[in-house]
């Protein structure tokens, strides 16, 4: 028999089974927490930070990734606070220069962006390198690993220089199941490839470019 | 097979064919190589059972390994803060003009590579630059022209 | 060849006991320090000399040479310390080794300009403990160094070595193993402060076989060389506490985590466990007492941020080494989800201690809450830079001043970096705060992993921001928003407050950015990468607001904000900076004035150290105008007495 137990969301009692995550106990009472790295096929990896709440316990409040973190009995979460908004707009604030496409941002970056007040061009001016159009989530990487199995796509390098690439060999073996373009939140990978083409984007080009 | 294959296989087999060794793998490689290729990447993923991806991703991740061939010459600058203070930037861009290769990367013919280090503990004699093991301490544009060409 | 297999604790005792008898308590031994920053001074061919010169004159009987980890004392080294009488010779040369051999080991002479000055008084120190460097000190853990060469395990052996572990496996269960080290009150030296007790407990009792134990030896904040100079120089010392750890906690599978930067220490812990092995004090049945352990070396391949917990353990699974999402304790799912029990290096040599001399001996040490003591690098503009140990709670002041010999070039002291670029800078009023986990974190900063740099006037608190935002945005896996485009960001707008493009509003995104990164990145490492930056403007504001508003450097450091000229009434026309400028950027000649060429400086500052100090003609100004260069042909004014 699975454990239930009691928590807190945004005021509300809401009771869950052991072993989920704070997100999932969200969406299972309707509570909307937003998300852009986050898909229920695949292993929480909490990187674009966006669902971050406040949990509280004990008379502690910590920030944490929804996604990730388990739910526990007794937990006060907020999901919405001045605390939670600044993050999240701040968020959105840092990440826009890369997706800026013809001057302003999309589809989710953009909902989000007038959610939460966000600046899209605070960062523009600094930004010096040529946009990436991709905000790491990791989605493509991600189901290509651990659902469809393919490992077609990949990450490369690090820090700022970390980038997602196709590996052909992989890439033209694979089930074409579409999902990475699909998932992709940024549509990134639709605009690039035509589902088939990967020019420009295969990790020999990121070997033979020029810094 | 040829011999990266055998390469591959001695290594991996040094570690008994352990995929939580791919690390300790890839290090090993970087040594008797000098640097990664793509096959010597392709290999491992064979070999050891792991995906192309994470190979990948771990031979780019970190600094200790080169997925380009080194030149037959290394090239180190110092460019440490006593250095830096006796021209050390201006050294480096001298050397990489003269060479038409910034500091990374690797010349056309494969003779020269050029990078830089951020302490080699002789402050005293900066600036400095070695090659082939042999420290250079202040060289002239001469000097340096010299030390290019009697390198091989 | 002989088996050195130890089958129980009374073999164990038995051979230290025949080790001690065998040793000649007349025989003089010569501990040359071989640590890696003694080498780069040529430490091995000093050895060498000294092995040479003692066979060639027939003095092996009389005299032992050994090359032995790091005696703590870098600034001075080649460190050779004479022992019985504990002789400290400094800043050792090969054409030294001669007269040592002749005159001290020979006529028991003691050569004066080897030894220790005392800047104040100008009395020399001839015995290690008369020198302040180290008397100041209580050198616990670091101590055995310099009479240990750590490729021989006999000479740990012989200090009482593998002792601790031979008592816990026979005389104490693990139960009381665990429980002395929680009332020694140990926490965590590897920056966290985490209590090492209760961290052992957590691992020990959550469900789940196998569980490991790691050492972690990823030292990777710049400045910082505790855990490199220990494994060096005591590796034993780190093994003997990890395998005690591993009976307490329940089990059986280590790890050793080392930089591949740190090459030394790699290969001596390796031999180290080596020779554990054959000695019957690793493996299987250790000391006939049932205890098996193994342990494998997985060395890092050049990745500041695989350090972090979740990252090294990703790594020793052979992933990559990225941080994860960790809101359960790897105590409870490490290594590949089993219970984990990770600890610093410094956290596992303290243990052999404790076991040995016990948890109140342990607690007489140090300050509430923080016990024990802590070893430090002490760097930058001191005097005595160096390892060095003190009892926590010790203030900054004692350690800067009694310790390191305060500020060197008769400079002004400016601040104290410590705890990494996880830490901050801590400027002259705070000097008298103790030094301990919880004090300095009030500060703003953290004592971190033990990494202390000293600043002086000379140093801008703007640049050393920026220096740490970019090692850290090198460094950022890259994984999560915050911290990948925050330090992307930050990085920006700090260098271009260096290069003179600051706004006015910068300071606010500056800490708008700091604040998302706080809050929401994946790790400790985007949790406090603005930390610097953040203490920075806390204790030093005036800085950047000149930097920003006046495009003025107030120590003069920033290459684009300042500028070098020559006086032309102080100019004797030496000619000494113009044949050193890397440039040609400087005009004149015999007796003709001197004058830079603004268009041609680079501002690398060489004239400004060559100037000689009496004529102290280079200017180095900022935020000023710079006054035109004197008519051409202009001849100087020879001073009277020149």
């Amino acid at each position: 028999m699975e454990k239930l137990l009691t928590l807190e969301i945004d005021k509300r009692q809401v009771r869950v089974r052991e072993g989920m995550t704070v997100l999932e106990a969200a969406r299972e009472a309707d509570i909307e927490i937003p998300t852009l790295c986050y898909h229920e096929k695949l292993k929480p990896y909490g990187v674009c930070r966006i669902c971050s709440v406040e949990v509280e316990k004990e008379g502690h409040v910590r920030i944490v990734a929804s996604c990730g973190y388990p739910v526990g009995e007794g937990l006060i979460i907020r999901t919405h606070s001045p605390r939670i908004d600044r993050i999240r707009k701040g968020i959105i604030e840092l990440m826009a220069p890369a997706v800026m496409i013809d001057g302003d941002v999309a589809g989710e970056i953009k909902k989000l962006a007038e959610e939460y007040g966000a600046d899209v061009h605070r960062f523009e001016s600094r930004y010096r390198v040529t946009p990436s159009r991709c905000i790491l989530c990791g989605i493509c990487v991600r189901y290509c690993d651990e659902v469809a199995g393919a490992h077609a796509i990949g990450f490369v390098g690090r820090g700022i220089d970390r980038r997602v690439v196709f590996f052909p060999e992989e890439a033209r073996a694979c089930i074409t199941c579409g999902a990475c373009a699909e998932l992709c939140p940024v549509s990134k990978i639709a605009a690039e490839t035509d589902f088939v083409v990967f020019d420009g984007f295969t990790v020999d080009d990121w070997l033979t470019r020029k810094s | 097979m040829n011999q990266v294959c055998k390469t591959v296989k001695r290594t991996v087999g040094g570690y008994q064919g352990n995929k939580d060794m791919l690390i300790q793998i890839l290090l090993g490689l970087q040594n008797k190589f000098g640097w990664l290729s793509s096959e010597t990447l392709r290999e491992v993923s064979k070999q050891l059972e792991v995906p192309i991806t994470r190979v990948y991703q771990i031979a780019s991740y970190y600094k200790a390994f080169s997925l380009y061939p080194k030149g037959r010459h290394i090239i180190t600058v110092c460019m440490g803060t006593a250095c830096q203070v006796r021209g050390a930037a201006r050294l480096l861009d001298r050397i990489s003009t003269m060479l038409d290769i910034r500091p990374s990367e690797t010349s056309e013919d494969k003779r020269f590579t050029l990078e830089t280090v951020n302490c080699l503990g002789c402050c005293a004699l900066g600036p400095v630059v070695v090659l082939d093991g042999v420290y250079y301490t202040k060289p002239s544009k001469e000097a340096l022209e010299k030390i290019f060409e009697s390198a091989g | 060849m002989s088996n050195n297999r130890l089958a129980s604790p009374g073999e164990l005792e038995k051979l230290r006991a025949a080790i001690l008898s065998r040793r000649n308590p007349n025989r003089r031994v010569v501990t040359v320090c071989s640590g890696t920053g003694c080498q780069s001074y040529g430490a091995k061919v000093v050895f060498q000399k000294f092995a040479a010169k003692v066979r060639s004159q027939g003095l092996e009987g009389k005299v032992e040479v050994k090359a032995t980890g790091c005696h703590g004392f870098c600034e001075k080294g080649v460190v050779v310390i004479i022992l019985p009488e504990e002789i400290c010779y400094l800043s050792v040369k090969p054409d030294d080794v001669s007269e040592i051999v002749s005159r001290t080991l020979g006529k028991k002479e003691i050569i004066e300009r080897l030894l220790y000055t005392d800047p104040n008084t100008g009395k020399k120190k001839a015995k290690e403990s008369d020198i302040p460097f180290y008397n100041n000190q209580n050198r616990i853990i670091f101590g055995n160094n310099k009479y240990i060469d750590p490729k021989n395990i006999e000479d740990y052996i012989s200090l009482g070595g593998y002792g601790a572990l031979s008592r816990a496996l026979s005389e104490m269960t693990p139960e009381q193993v665990l429980e002395e080290v929680k009332r020694a009150n140990l926490r965590g030296r590897g920056g966290g402060g985490f209590p090492t007790g209760m961290k052992w407990e957590e691992t020990r009792n959550a469900p789940g076989e196998p569980k490991y134990v790691i050492v972690n030896c990823d030292e990777g904040d710049p400045g910082a060389y505790m855990d490199r100079s220990l494994m060096e120089g005591n590796p034993h010392s780190v093994i003997e506490g990890l395998v005690t750890g591993a009976y307490a906690i329940g089990s059986h599978d280590g790890f050793i985590y080392v930089r591949q930067e740190y090459p030394l220490a790699c290969e001596n812990v390796e031999i180290a466990l080596k020779q554990a092995e054959e000695y019957g004090l690793m493996g299987g049945n250790i000391l006939g007492l049932g205890f098996n352990f193994k342990v494998k070396v997985h060395r890092g391949a050049g990745a500041f941020v695989s350090g972090e917990s979740s990252a090294l353990m990703s790594a020793i699974e052979g992933k990559v080494g990225e941080p994860g999402l960790k809101y359960i304790h790897t105590a409870i799912q490490g290594v590949k989800d089993k219970p984990t029990c990770l600890c610093n290096v410094e956290t596992w040599a303290n243990i052999p201690f404790i076991i040995n001399r016990g948890a109140d001996w342990f607690n007489s040490i140090g300050t509430e809450g923080n016990k024990g003591t802590k070893i430090f690098s002490l760097v930058g503009k001191v005097n005595n830079t160096g390892l060095v140990e003190v009892p926590m709670g010790m203030t900054l002041k004692q350690i800067i001043y009694d310790i390191g010999g305060g500020i060197r070039d008769g400079k002004k002291f400016k601040g104290v970096q410590t705890g990494g670029p996880s830490g901050g800078i801590i400027p002259e009023k705070y000097l008298d705060t103790p030094v301990d986990f919880d004090q300095l974190t009030k500060l703003g900063s953290m004592m971190g992993s033990g990494g202390m740099v000293v600043m002086d006037e000379d140093t801008c608190m703007v640049d050393m921001a920026r220096y740490f935002i970019e090692f850290c945005c090198g460094e950022s896996c890259g994984k999560c928003i915050p911290c990948r485009e925050g330090l992307r960001m930050l990085r920006e707008i700090l260098t271009d407050i260096c290069q003179g493009r600051g706004q006015e509003g910068d300071i606010e995104e500056i800490e708008d950015i700091a604040e998302v990164m706080k809050e929401a990145s994946l790790c400790a490492l985007g949790q406090t990468a603005a930390n610097p930056v953040l203490t920075t403007l806390k204790y030093f504001r005036e800085e950047y607001e000149a930097h920003i508003n006046e495009k003025r450097c107030p120590a003069k450091v920033c290459k684009d904000l300042i500028n070098f000229y020559i006086d032309p009434e102080k100019c004797q026309a030496c000619i000494i900076c113009l044949k050193n400028c890397p440039v040609e950027a400087i005009n004149g000649g015999k007796d003709l004035v001197h004058w830079i060429d603004q268009e041609k400086c680079t501002r690398c500052g060489t004239c400004f150290e060559v100037c000689p100090p009496r004529f102290s003609a280079v200017i180095r100004s900022s935020g000023e105008p710079v006054p035109p260069p004197p008519p051409e042909g202009t001849r100087v004014v020879r001073k009277k007495g020149g």
